[in-house]
């Protein structure tokens, strides 16, 4: 445990790329095995079963420390991380353990059918055994989510790295539904083994963001354009007769979306298609919000599936009769994927369509119209692109359209988390309805970190009251509010739902008086309502 | 009886017609220590500890009228005893105790409990009123023994000179550095240091103190100079070009904010060491407690937690607002170092 609890601490003090591979590459050349593929199971989302939970691990540390839970609150707010916080709090420990994570890791997994009582002696007995870095990372362990910047792709180059293994086969071999508990790190990355795992997706091709517009691409008649949506990326493969569903955070939502399962019967044998889930009616793309309330859920209600029903609108094929096509054209596999779609003929399997356009003008011009197609804006691809794995400069590019914006004032923040933990980093803004201030969303990026010090401050000076760890601010700092989409909502006084709400820009320049009305935002309701 | 007040000038004794660290220029003010926010320029009279005058000099300039007094020594305005006590938290820094009749009141200034070295054992004073700085006033903050910091901090350049790397430490130029220095004299063959720090830790060797020998950092001086030692800056220089000249170096900032990851991460820091002058947790509440005051306040950090928890305890207590360096003083503090030049 030792071991992990130094990793964790270089790859969270790290800001450098380097550093932290070169720790992660030590730790998977050195490490016990199975604390290896627990490391790589953890670091790319595949946590182990919560036995315990938040509340549980909280009281017991009231209890073991005796602090009133207000004043436990306040810690907590202060740290911005739960585990972390109970890690300080606890008296010191005897840092007596010499267990590896594994077993660590075992042992919170057999707790799943234990009485509390058990749960809560073992947890007493780990704390006193581990010293304060170890505490910190066994209760990250039962929180989850150890955020210190290690991407899916850091853990693919050190695997690379540790196995002399190429990045993108490290990328395939590592996706997929695996279970730590099942495998070893050497069936893992034994190809025989991974050709057998039927239902592996192949990492995605993503696109940066063209910030300058597309004169510089070169010719129009080398790209393809399509409208870009707010959906959820995913892939469908059909293989071994059996049908599956990713998104692209690697997670497998096959039984969240009964609506492909005909797609089952109707895909050829050895079939994977890159493309977006969304909500769909009428030919038209539904608000995010109707997607998102089927996210969350594991069964789908019948009322769900009328009020929000998902189509897959395609926009790639992978792989075609059971060979892997992602170094062809992207021409060619077009062609094919719009020949299978076609095919197909099933609504719930949709063609992204490509938007004929001339020149670079006429394409910035149907980029205008983004939104009134339910779209975000456009994707440009390289006609001759073959499909690459991860984020990559050149052939593709996303080219989406400039946000809805609201000058709002701040009424409430509230402490962050992590790197922003003990400042105000989360504020929420309203905009005037006559002599009142309305509240309309939450936004927390788009600072500065300079500008962040100076409204932390300004917030310590300037809050009103207090109610728990939120302060009210003196209505006074004015902001520029930028998002995606506007949706009506009766969730929220202001009677509207915003689509990625952040800060654009502090307009220090603005008084008050000037910001946007409820008015304002009820008309871009109006004007942007589907 | 209020033997002392809060006004907006300061902590003022009205008896007596003196200020405690006023942050306005006032006729008489009796200085805790030397940082920037508590010993602030402008006053008429000063009265500090003897080892903080000379620091309020190299600060506030030679031709300020100041008195120096020893621990324990009673002073006498209009009927009011005063006496300073050690606090512990740098060089020079003092307790104020204020008697009035049979009723104590002490100001705290900034205080640690555990004994540095050079900056004299904290005492606690019995009285009725303790009036208590909390910068650190959250259960989150316990405090190791000096002495593992110390080791881990050996430890940390022992293996940045494995790394090939020189070490390079950010600390408060007033009283962080020096406890540094004094408990890191070894660590290293040479040891430099910027300006800020470099001064007053000559001022404090020629007045006597056990200090070791360090080198200046000037333009001049060439790269060969940080191979494989420890060079100290204030927090100030953290992403100025001026730390450029060292490398390949690694980055260790400490301060008790260090404690949670968050604020280290913040930092960009290689390494963060939580090593504070301020009280931890457990010394705020054993230091209170040692007084026996009926009544405290709090100021300076966590205060309304604080003041809180000492009240459900069975310690009245009430947060005021003072205009010392607020919870970020040792994160954000440009203005001191550069009055320390």
């Amino acid at each position: 445990m030792k071991e992990f609890a130094t990793l964790i601490r270089i790859l969270s003090n790290s800001t450098k790329t380097n550093e932290k591979l070169d720790a992660l590459s030590k730790y998977m050349a050195t490490a016990d095995a199975a604390d290896r593929l627990w490391v790589l199971a953890l670091f790319t989302g595949r946590r182990p079963k919560r036995t315990v939970n938040a509340t549980q691990l909280s009281n017991w540390c009231l209890q073991m420390t005796g602090l009133p839970a207000w004043l436990y609150e306040e810690c907590y707010h202060t740290v911005g991380d739960l585990a972390e916080t109970i890690a300080l709090l606890l008296p010191p420990g005897k840092s007596i353990s010499v267990h590896p994570l594994h077993y660590w890791i075992d042992q919170l997994i057999q707790l799943e059918k234990a009485e509390e009582t058990t749960k809560q002696t073992f947890i007493l007995k780990a704390w006193e055994e581990l010293d304060t870095s170890e505490r910190f990372v066994f209760n990250k362990l039962i929180t989850g989510g150890f955020r210190i910047g290690v991407s899916q792709k850091m853990m693919v180059n050190a695997l690379a790295d540790t196995y002399d293994i190429p990045a993108a086969t490290i990328s395939h071999m590592i996706s997929g539904n695996w279970d730590p508990q099942k495998t070893t790190m050497e069936a893992l990355l034994n190809e025989n083994i991974t050709e057998a795992d039927a239902s592996k997706p192949f990492p995605f091709y993503l696109a940066y963001a063209l910030e300058t517009g597309p004169a510089e691409l070169g010719t129009p008649e080398q790209w393809q354009a399509e409208w870009k949506w707010d959906g959820i990326r995913g892939q469908i493969i059909k293989r071994n007769g059996q049908l599956f569903v990713w998104s692209r955070g690697e997670e497998l939502i096959t039984e969240k979306f009964p609506e492909y399962q005909p797609l089952l019967e109707l895909l050829p044998e050895g079939t994977v298609l890159d493309g977006e889930i969304l909500t769909y009616a009428n030919g038209f793309p539904l608000p995010f919000q109707t997607l998102q309330t089927r996210i969350g859920r594991k069964n789908v209600t019948r009322k769900q599936l009328q009020e929000a029903p998902v189509a897959f609108l395609s926009y790639d094929l992978l792989e075609w009769e059971g060979q892997d096509i992602r170094t062809t054209a992207l021409q060619e596999r077009r062609e094919l994927l719009e020949q299978l779609v076609e095919k197909i003929n099933h609504p719930a399997l949709r063609l992204s369509p490509a938007i004929t356009f001339h020149d670079w003008g006429e394409l910035a011009a149907f980029r205008l119209q983004a939104r009134e197609k339910g779209s975000e804006g456009l994707m440009l691809k390289k006609l001759d692109s073959a499909y690459q794995v991860g984020r990559k400069r050149g052939d593709w590019w996303k080219w989406k359209i400039d946000p809805l914006t609201i000058d709002a004032v701040m009424i409430y923040a509230q402490k962050g988390h992590g790197r922003r933990s003990n400042l105000y980093t989360d504020y929420t803004f309203a905009v005037r309805d006559g002599d009142q201030l309305v509240s309309f969303t939450k936004a927390y990026s788009g600072l500065t970190d300079k500008e962040i010090n100076e409204v932390d401050n300004w917030v310590k000076r300037n809050s009103l009251e207090k109610f728990g760890p939120v302060r009210t601010v003196k209505p006074e700092l004015v902001f520029e509010i930028g998002f995606e989409g506007i949706a009506a909502s009766n969730r929220h006084k202001s009677g509207v739902a915003l689509r990625f709400p952040r800060i654009l820009r502090w307009r220090k320049d603005k008084p008050v008086a000037e910001i946007n009305t409820l008015t304002d935002l009820q008309q871009l309701l109006q004007m942007h309502k589907q | 009886m209020q033997v002392l007040q809060f006004t907006d000038k300061g902590i003022y004794c009205p008896a007596g017609d003196f200020y405690i660290d006023p942050w306005q220029p006032v006729e008489r003010a009796v200085i805790t220590h030397a940082h920037s926010d508590h010993a602030r320029y402008g006053s008429k009279h000063y009265l500090c500890h003897h080892d903080s005058v000379y620091l309020l000099q190299l600060r506030l300039g030679q031709d300020i009228s100041v008195q120096g007094a020893a621990f324990g020594e009673v002073i006498r305005y209009n009927g009011v005893s005063i006496s300073l006590h050690p606090a512990g938290h740098i060089i020079g820094s003092a307790q104020v105790r204020v008697q009035q009749g049979n009723e104590v009141w002490v100001f705290s200034g900034d205080y640690k409990v555990e004994n540095d070295g050079i900056s004299g054992q904290f005492e606690p004073v019995p009285c009725n009123t303790f009036i208590t700085e909390c910068t650190f006033g959250l259960p989150i903050y316990n405090w190791q023994p000096q002495a593992v910091i110390f080791s881990n901090i050996r430890q940390w350049v022992h293996d940045n000179q494995a790394a090939g790397k020189n070490s390079v430490i950010l600390g408060y130029s007033l009283g962080k550095a020096q406890r540094l220095l004094y408990h890191l004299r070894d660590v290293t063959d040479q040891i430099w240091a910027h300006g800020a720090i470099y001064i007053p830790h000559q001022l404090l060797r020629e007045k006597g103190w056990d200090l070791p020998e360090i080198h200046r950092i000037t333009p001049e001086t060439p790269a060969s100079a940080y191979k494989n030692n420890l060079i100290i800056g204030p927090p100030s220089a953290a992403d100025t070009s001026w730390m450029r000249r060292f490398n390949p170096y690694a980055l260790g900032v400490c301060s008790g904010w260090m404690q949670v990851r968050g604020h280290m991460r913040r930092r960009n820091a290689d390494a963060g060491f939580a090593l504070s002058d301020h009280a931890d947790w457990t010394g705020l509440l054993q230091a209170v407690r040692a007084t026996g005051a009926e009544k405290v306040y709090t100021t300076h950090g966590f205060s309304s937690a604080f003041a809180r928890y000492l009240t459900e305890n069975g310690i009245p207590a009430q947060e005021v607002k003072t205009e010392y360096g607020d919870t970020d003083e040792e994160l954000n503090i440009p203005e001191t170092t550069s009055n320390e030049q």
